[in-house]
């Protein structure tokens, strides 16, 4: 039994589904956070495998610049995170209902 | 056989860290979790010829990113346990229904060719050299505007860092994002 693309992209797939299933299950900010990081895993996982099956390397230049992006990302996001807490003292977002109507 | 066995071994542990992550109480054990995942997807990548892409994965992701992520757990503080009540109705079983959606439509989808491309007997091994002239010659544009991003998102970070509530402007506050 050989391993082939299709294996990689249906565990990519799974994990894509965990990752979302974070997002939208959980209320702590960090762990939604690294539920993202788990679906841009998922995608590269995808990219590196479908490249391999196409024979080409733009599935790896294509993970480089999601890496990038989400390295970015993540800078940003656990500042807002930081800032957030500081002035609320609360990680949970659904405590950040001050834009409510 | 050996990417087989492999394969098993990595998706098991890629799997239990997912679910780690997303399960568990403990933002640290979710942020082990995570690292679990992101160390199996790097051996993913040398099974896929992908090499490089995997070094950068051990190096930015579960040694910056990770480290970052603890770094924050730590500040925002992890004894405080989180409330687990949700308070949207429907919210729990509609997502479930559709992440079980999801998840079968992709699988399904990963079935048809004009989803995954023909299948082509050479595989690209993407040593440093290859990647390299891939992506300063194809890619150049794009490269050098992924510099330009890193650069505002950490002067982004050390703005957000530096304001504070009483005194706007503040300058000698610590900012553990913008040295990442």
């Amino acid at each position: 039994m050989t391993v082939t693309a299709g294996w990689y992209l249906a565990l990519a797939a799974v994990i894509f589904v965990i990752g979302a299933g974070g997002m939208l299950l959980r209320r702590n900010a960090l762990v939604m956070f690294m539920s993202v990081e788990l679906m841009l895993n998922a995608a590269n996982l995808s990219f590196v495998a479908a490249g391999r099956q196409l024979g080409l390397l733009d599935g790896q230049a294509a993970v480089f610049f999601v890496m990038v992006v989400a390295a970015a990302e993540v800078v940003v996001g656990l500042a807002i995170i930081v800032a957030v807490f500081r002035r609320r003292a609360t990680a949970s977002v659904d405590e950040l209902s001050g834009l409510k109507g | 056989m050996v990417e087989l066995v492999l394969f098993v071994i990595f998706a098991l542990a890629a799997l239990l860290g997912a679910v780690t992550t997303v399960w568990a109480r403990n933002p640290v054990y979710s942020a082990l979790g995570l690292m679990l995942t992101l160390f199996s997807v790097a051996v993913f990548y040398v099974s896929n010829g992908a090499h490089f892409v995997a070094a950068v994965q051990v190096i930015v992701y579960a040694g910056a990113v990770m480290t970052l992520f603890l770094f924050v757990i730590m500040l925002v503080g992890v004894d405080r346990s989180e409330d687990r009540r949700e308070n949207l109705p429907v919210q729990r079983p509609l997502a479930l229904a559709l992440l079980a959606l999801f998840g079968a439509g992709v699988l399904v989808a990963g079935r048809f060719v004009w989803v995954t491309g023909e299948e082509f007997p050479g595989a690209a091994i993407g040593t440093v050299e290859r990647l390299g002239s891939d992506l300063f010659r194809r890619w150049v544009l794009p490269f050098e505007l992924t510099a330009l991003l890193l650069i505002i998102a950490a002067a982004g970070a050390i703005a957000l860092g530096m304001f504070r509530r009483g005194e706007e402007g503040g300058g000698e506050d610590e900012d553990e994002e913008g040295a990442a």
